[in-house]
């Protein structure tokens, strides 16, 4: 039977964000990708941060990104370390690189897709979930789109 | 004289300073027990448990104590010395971060003593995991805008962290499950009959196989252990050190730190190409080998910081005891066990031996060099102890045996 990477538990999760994270949550509220640029460099930061680390600037720009991006490395989670998680193994965190960001990775979890599937290169697509306060968290199918 | 070397040695009076002028004259340490064994104790009792007995191994009175290095946040000083009737404290600090400052804080206790802070400084780590398993540390930190970004992708502990690492490191240079399997066999080899040590069955290769994966590429046997215990260690200047009980043993070198590449590292997972499968210590071991008079072809042996397999192959890569990638290789060819080259966590390490958040290994690498050790390397004089892989700070300790 083919296994299928699950969401994972976020439990007692709640999104903190403030005025130098926002826009990446807003943007995923709308179903766009992005990720902080330099408004005077151009350098791309993430997470994003207050200062450019390689100019100082706080200049900010919010693009979109094309969505895509690469498997960078993954783990797959096999046994639940809270109590009362078990439904959500087995799940995936993973890190991304994304696409038109300049080699800049995301911290993410591949949802929906054959656990054997998941290797080191694999191209992915960005997926937006909604948890039930209405919070907004990018995720990553395999393949290089919904098509 | 020479201009050039005139500058050398002003460089290294002023750089080196801390070499061999301090010493570890005091070893105390509570039993290791299992996770929530160590209650009814509170764990400030572990820690004055403790510091009771390394003051009593060093010969030094508990209340001529007179200062306290920590990591990790440490403990309240205040309370202890209310607590243990300490006189007069003129040194209390504690290097930043989680265990990655375990080692350093040997050396944060040196610079103590060297600056005339204080003169009789006490190391202390401490853990007690009843209420909160550190293996789901991060879900107690309160979601900031900066960790929503990983743990709303479910990375609840370490494991998951090092994972990504190892996962990595194996696409890169071909490491397999198997090398993760040698450090934990040969790591459990060194528990078993060890009398500090919680394992004292071996472990074969089909056991480690047949364990059930946590977090794929790491099976039940490539985490450490969760341990309730406390270690102190008493550090005072190489001088007193001489008139005391014990056979010292001199602080050679200590690093801690690390590169900004690696900062955030295990969060943000955004090191360069190059630095992500590692550890983190190349920066550190740098450091620590050009404050030091040996290469490291000088350590007879190391005791690691244990928290994964995985983790241990890539800081045997960033000391340079083999080259990067070759760790599984390194490992494989038995260097590591007791009878080769480099044995490394003779006590058990963290895998095996108990967790106490990395003062294990100073324990242990004390032992070694005082030549009182279960498992004795054979004429042991310069000792390799690591604190982390973390984020910033990481930290390593070389540690040698006076004359
Ligand atoms: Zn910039």
């Amino acid at each position: 039977m083919t296994r299928i990477a699950k969401r994972p538990p976020l439990g007692a999760f709640t999104l903190a964000s403030d005025r130098w994270t926002e826009p990446f949550w807003d943007a995923a509220e709308e179903h766009r990708l992005t990720c902080a640029r330099c408004g005077a460099c151009g350098h791309f930061r993430m997470p994003p941060t207050p200062f450019c680390p390689v100019c100082r600037s706080q200049s900010i720009e919010w693009p979109t990104l094309p969505g895509t991006g690469t498997l960078y490395s993954y783990t797959i989670v096999e046994r639940a370390t809270l109590p009362g998680t078990e439904h959500t193994i087995p799940y995936v965190p993973a890190v991304v690189t994304l696409d038109g960001a300049d080699g800049r990775r995301m911290v993410t979890n591949i949802v929906d897709s054959a656990i054997d599937a998941v290797r080191i290169g694999a191209p992915v697509h960005v997926v937006f979930d909604t948890l039930e306060d209405g919070t907004v968290i990018p995720r990553f199918r395999l393949g290089e789109s919904a098509a | 004289m020479e201009h050039g070397s005139a500058a050398g040695r002003s460089t290294v009076s002023t750089r080196f300073a801390l070499r061999d002028r301090t010493a570890i004259v005091g070893l105390g340490a509570t039993p290791y027990v299992k996770r929530g064994h160590s209650a009814p104790q509170t764990l400030e009792e572990l820690v004055g448990k403790a510091i009771i007995a390394a003051a009593n191994d060093a010969g030094v009175a508990v209340p001529d104590i007179d200062g306290f290095a920590y990591f990790a946040g440490g403990f309240d000083t205040g309370y202890l010395m209310e607590t243990l009737g300490i006189r007069d404290c003129g040194f209390t600090a504690s290097l930043t971060g989680s265990g990655g400052g375990s080692a350093g804080a040997v050396g944060l206790a040196s610079a103590a003593i060297l600056s005339g802070h204080a003169e009789t400084v006490v190391v202390v780590g401490a853990v007690q995991q009843g209420t909160l398993r550190y293996g789901a540390i991060p879900t107690s930190y309160a979601a900031s805008p900066e960790s929503s970004f990983y743990q709303s992708a479910g990375l609840v502990g370490p494991g998951h962290m090092f994972a990504l690492l190892a996962r990595r490191h194996m696409h890169l240079h071909g490491t397999t499950r198997d090398h993760f399997a040698d450090v934990a066999i040969t790591v459990r080899d060194n528990a078993v009959g060890h009398p500090t040590a919680l394992m004292q069955k071996p472990l074969t290769r089909d056991e480690y196989f047949a364990a059930p994966m946590i977090s794929d590429p790491h099976c039940l046997y490539d985490f450490c252990l969760e341990t309730d215990g406390a270690v102190a260690v008493i550090v005072t200047s190489t001088e007193r050190a001489r008139d005391l009980k014990q056979r010292p043993v001199l602080v050679h070198a200590s690093a801690h730190g690390g590169a900004g590449e690696w900062a955030r590292s295990i969060y943000w997972m955004d090191m360069p190409d190059e630095t992500f499968a590692s550890s983190g210590h190349a920066a550190i071991a740098r450091r620590l080998f050009a404050a030091a008079d040996v290469d490291v072809g000088g350590i007879d042996t190391a005791q690691i910081y244990d928290h994964f397999t995985s983790q241990v192959l890539m800081q045997l890569e960033d000391y340079g005891f083999c080259g990067k990638g070759e760790g599984g290789l390194f490992v494989a060819s038995g260097a590591v066990a007791r009878n080769g080259r480099l044995p490394i966590n003779t006590d058990g390490g963290q895998l095996s031996g108990g967790y106490i958040w990395g003062m294990s290994h100073v324990r242990e690498a004390v032992e070694q060099l005082r030549g009182t050790a279960h498992h004795q390397v054979a004429g042991a004089r310069t000792a390799l102890v690591t604190g982390g892989p973390s984020n910033v700070p990481v930290s390593g300790l070389i540690l040698r045996s006076d004359r």
